[in-house]
């Protein structure tokens, strides 16, 4: 059965909203770290299923580029959040307040 | 096309990415020289040797026509090279400022030099894309380079913090500046930015897409020139961050980020709807930063602020939306680059108490003109500059961004910026007024160290920072032939039409 260009659409924005929400609402530094990569993979499925339905490869090349960047992302946020979490023992970002003005 | 034609075509576009292949191999240069000689102190040299060489090269096409290499994916001619060259020698000031920096937190390590470099890279590649992919790419190696940098000082709780704040709100922007690729490529079929203006949006679901994704789109933007309201992480993370590297990331980034921000709206944009979502967006942000600097006793947090102000400043040159407005906008971002660098220099080299400037108050800094002269002058230059006084180069960068606005019938915006550079001198005049006409027996805080805590400046900081000051003058006195080449690069028929 062909499923229709626009269930692909609505499901990545339902995605997208999900991974948004995840990080404006979550205050555990990881949980955010996932709702960050749920969104960027809520758009590579946008731009294969436009890719594919326009027959035009350029959006599957910027795919392979969005998956390496958020690997990279993954990489660099986690040891972040390592170095975080041995100077205050903690990943709770609303802890992590010290500047102020 | 045959493979073996393709490889042929991207063997004669070599020349339009040389300053990118320079960079980054004398970056992998530096890190296999890290491997065997653990922090050797050529390798900062051989960095700035690098950027020096490719800066040279990309001066030499400053006169070069424009064009587009390897499949319309960058941008090739004058206006890569005068956006690469901002960036270059911003990175060239930086490796120098922030040598003895380095030196003095013990933190010289070949790796940090090298990081620099591979950021450089990601900004070139911004600066001069011709497509959404190359934006992508550019801005997200620049983006990783950045995150790390900033907790280069992983012992100390304000690096950590501001390196998270900082990684989790870019990756944030990222999402939607991925999103609104999509979209916008969803409703042009394809990436290439002058492709996308002439793609016909013919339907009305197409429409919507397109400027539902151009939104998305300049939302990522604006974060990552931290326009207000997406703002909030730059003071605490300018603030946190080792200084010179602070200077690197509010020029540089900054510069590349506009630049291809330019390049989108001049190819890919209509520029009637655009203009006023950039005007609401300029006025806010000139307000916004300039009101909460008032506020601040420290002086890299007043600088944040101010650099907030001045992304404000920039776009109104980009509201404007006139080859006039771009190519003032370019020009700005020239001497605003300058002066930015400058002005965070300065500080590195006068920062006390260990924890890259956190914790220190402008009070305690109170007649240091007098015992570092050559430092007070300087950023003395720089906050002049800043507030747009003339002779400078910051008078005539606010006229090249204010004019084209009134040409375009937007007198209210250039009023508003006019008012708030106005309100800046009030913050900018009391940072000279601390280090020249106050002295330090008035103040209580001042007494708190003594010139040994200071780091040691060496000669290239010094020179770099002096360099820095003549080089405001020049851009205030001879600043038309600079004008001419930066409104040289806009050709009227090349434009986005209106639709």
């Amino acid at each position: 059965m062909e499923v229709a260009l626009n269930w692909y659409l609505s499901l990545s924005a339902v995605l997208f909203t999900i991974g948004t929400l995840g990080v404006l609402f979550r205050r555990n530094a990881i949980v955010v770290l996932m709702s960050v990569e749920l969104m960027l993979n809520a758009v590579n499925l946008t731009l294969v299923a436009l890719s594919q339905s326009m027959g035009d490869a350029s959006g599957q090349m910027l795919v392979f580029f969005a998956i390496a960047v958020a690997a990279a992302e993954a990489a660099v946020g986690l040891a972040i959040v390592i170095a975080i979490f041995r100077s205050k023992v903690t990943v709770d970002i609303t802890e992590i307040d010290l500047f102020k003005g | 096309m045959e493979l073996a034609d393709a490889y042929a075509a991207m063997a004669g576009d070599l020349p339009a990415v040389v300053s990118m292949m320079v960079v980054a191999f004398m970056g992998l240069v530096m890190l296999g020289v890290e491997a065997f000689r653990n922090d050797h102190p050529s390798i900062p040299w051989m960095g700035a040797a690098g950027l020096a060489v490719a800066a040279g090269w990309e001066l030499s096409q400053l006169g070069a026509p424009q064009g587009t290499a390897f499949f319309d994916t960058v941008r090739t001619g004058g206006y890569a090279a005068f956006v690469n060259l901002i960036v270059l020698l911003s990175a060239l000031a930086t490796i120098l400022l922030s040598t003895p920096y380095l030196n003095d937190l013990k933190r010289a390590y070949g790796e940090v030099y090298a990081l620099i470099m591979y950021a450089t890279v990601g900004m070139l590649l911004l600066g001069t894309a011709n497509d959404m992919i190359s934006i992508f790419v550019g801005l997200e190696t620049m983006s990783v380079c950045l995150y790390i940098l900033t907790g280069l000082v992983r012992e100390d709780e304000g690096a950590v913090e501001s390196a998270l704040k900082y990684f989790l709100l870019g990756a944030f922007s990222t999402g939607f500046f991925l999103y609104g690729i999509a979209l916008m490529y969803g409703a042009t079929g394809t990436m290439v930015l002058p492709e996308m203006a002439e793609a016909t949006l013919g339907t009305t679901s197409a429409q919507l897409m397109f400027w539902g994704g151009l939104g998305l789109f300049l939302v990522g933007f604006f974060f990552k020139v931290s326009a207000v309201p997406f703002h909030m992480w730059t003071p605490d993370v300018y603030q946190g961050s080792p200084t010179p590297l602070t200077g690197f990331m509010s020029t540089a980034s900054k510069a590349a980020a506009f630049a291809a921000l330019i390049l989108v709206l001049y190819h890919a944009v209509p520029s009637g709807p655009a203009s006023l979502v950039l005007a609401v967006v300029a006025v806010v942000t000139m307000v916004g930063g300039n009101v909460m600097a008032l506020a601040q006793s420290n002086v890299k947090r007043l600088l944040a602020y101010s650099s907030i102000a001045h992304a404000g400043y920039v776009l109104v040159g980009l509201s404007a939306g006139t080859a006039a407005g771009y190519s003032g906008a370019l020009f700005y971002l020239l001497v605003y680059a300058v002066m930015n660098i400058g002005a965070f220099g300065v500080m590195a080299l006068l920062e006390w108490d260990g924890k890259q400037g956190r914790e220190q108050t402008l009070d305690s800094l109170a007649g240091i003109g007098s015992r570092r002269p050559v430092l007070g002058v300087a950023m003395a230059v720089f906050m002049f500059s800043l507030i747009g006084f003339p002779p400078f180069g910051g008078f005539i960068g606010k006229w090249a961004v204010f004019a084209p606005a009134i040409d375009a019938g937007m007198t209210w915006l250039a009023i508003v910026g006019v008012l708030m550079s106005a309100v800046s001198a009030y913050y900018y005049l009391r940072v000279v007024y601390v280090f020249w006409m106050q002295s330090a027996a008035d103040v209580e805080a001042a007494s708190t160290f003594s010139d040994s805590a200071l780091p040691r400046a060496t000669s290239g900081a010094v020179g770099t920072l002096v360099v820095c000051a003549l080089a405001l003058l020049v851009l205030g006195v001879f600043a038309g032939g600079v004008l001419e080449t930066t409104a040289a690069f806009f050709d009227v028929s090349a434009m986005a039409a209106a639709p």
